[in-house]
């Protein structure tokens, strides 16, 4: 037993990095795919639209933890080949991120009304026009508050990675905490550094709630 | 893959499920009676509660859930608290669904047009029964689909009780794979389980909506 010193605050710090990189990795890849779903979601081929529902309704219907234990041992079952554990975690996430976001975003184009759909098409444009210069802006400004709010829901999210193994911010926490055996400072300090990361993104998420709002 | 080894633990699962349940429906509970006691104190004239109850929402709202259970079951016995880790559990979850709650029901609340309960009190209704007749009914309709997928939520989220052992359903899943060495089959058959659970809610919940919110919508 030794007791909780600098070098312990400095592998918190350390593994932080590998919170963000599970943050960045979700959203490198689940953004992409969050944003075909929801384009699937409302196209006009009902067999994508179901297809795409019921895929979005099975990821959000199994636990965050699940999933993770699903792919790290299920690739190597699937492929064939023994993957590196980030990769089976990476893919986890990013189907987690995709399925909220892919909602998230859908709900953004559907409040976007017909009409302007039409709108675009009576000026000539092309289906792809349409969506880029008249639905998107605006659908983007009606789901960016509920985008933040996720994205606390994601950091959070990522400390189920430290469940297997994985070093970020709340694997270094019961680490540090075994090692020094102060449990009170050790996770009062995992959870402050949590909180810093989340609250703003709260606030944030808030504001753009209050200054955006749809009804206006 | 070989899912027979799995067969012969289908006790294990199912007592592992009614462990989930219970720690859903416990915490459910009490997390909605700490959201209704939070909406209404946010809603009182006492403001220092109405900063408790605001730094409780954004505490328990930006932090891992893991970490919640992690400080009431490894961080409260040093201050003399010592729960079992279903109670530990309990206590954690109860506490992060209420904060949800709070702001699912004070929004629910704060949905209802003031000119709708001044028109009641017009009438000569009092206080009780301008809440009961006018604010309760269209206030729960519209926390309902909050407070229901919530609850899905959460129903999910107790799998995280599994890492201070709770015999919740998967930490039955971590029992059968150290006899079994069939990780995959077992968390693939834990996943459907617990999609099953979800599914079964959401069919409920979309039924009990029907039946209970029949008077028709402004349009």
């Amino acid at each position: 037993m030794r007791s909780f010193s600098l070098i312990d605050f400095v592998s918190l710090f350390t593994a932080l990095r590998w919170t963000v990189a599970l943050v960045v990795l979700a959203l490198l890849f689940g953004a992409p795919l969050a944003l075909g779903l929801a384009m699937g979601r409302i196209s006009r081929f009902a067999g994508l639209r179901w297809t795409m529902a019921a895929l979005i309704q099975v990821i959000q219907s199994v636990p965050l933890l699940g999933l993770l234990f699903f792919f790290y041992f299920g690739m190597p079952v699937f492929l064939g080949i023994q993957v590196p554990a980030l990769v089976a975690v990476t893919v986890a996430y990013t189907l987690y991120t995709a399925a909220f976001l892919g909602e998230i975003w859908r709900g953004g184009l559907e409040a976007v009304k017909q009409a302007q759909w039409e709108a675009g098409a009576c000026l000539g444009l092309s289906a792809w026009q349409q969506f880029r210069h008249i639905i998107a802006p605006q659908a983007l400004r009606l789901s960016l508050p509920p985008t933040v709010g996720f994205l606390v829901q994601l950091i959070k999210g990522t400390s189920l990675a430290s469940i297997l193994g994985f070093v970020e911010l709340a694997r270094a926490g019961q680490v540090v905490s075994a090692a020094t055996f102060q449990p009170l400072l050790t996770y009062a300090l995992v959870a402050a550094i949590y909180f810093a990361l989340c609250l703003p993104l709260t606030l944030w998420s808030r504001s753009l709630e209050a200054r955006l709002d749809g009804s206006r | 893959m070989n899912f027979l080894p799995l067969w012969r633990y289908q006790n294990q699962l199912i007592d592992g499920a009614i462990v989930t349940l219970e720690l859903t429906v416990i915490s459910a509970l009490a997390g909605l009676v700490i959201g209704i006691a939070g909406a209404v104190a946010l809603k009182g004239r006492i403001t220092p509660l109405r900063w408790l109850v605001r730094g409780y929402i954004e505490l328990f709202r930006n932090t891992p859930s893991l970490i919640q259970i992690f400080i009431v079951f490894f961080v409260l016995p040093s201050f003399g608290l010592k729960l079992p880790a279903f109670e530990a559990a309990c206590v954690a979850l109860s506490l992060y669904f209420g904060a949800y709650s709070v702001e699912i029901i004070r929004a629910g609340l704060d949905s209802i047009p003031r000119s709708q309960i001044e028109a009641g009190q017009c009438l000569g209704l009092s206080g009780w029964q301008v809440f009961r007749h006018i604010i309760l009914p269209p206030a729960l309709r519209n926390a309902y689909p909050a407070v229901t997928s919530q609850f899905v939520l959460l129903l999910l989220g107790t799998s995280l009780a599994s890492q201070v052992a709770t015999d919740e359903l998967f930490h039955v899943a971590g029992f059968i794979e150290s006899r079994t060495y069939r990780s995959f089959e077992v968390y693939a058959v834990i996943c459907a389980v617990y999609f099953a659970m979800a599914m079964s809610f959401k069919a409920l919940f979309a039924i009990i909506s029907l039946a209970a919110f029949r008077w028709p919508r402004r349009r």
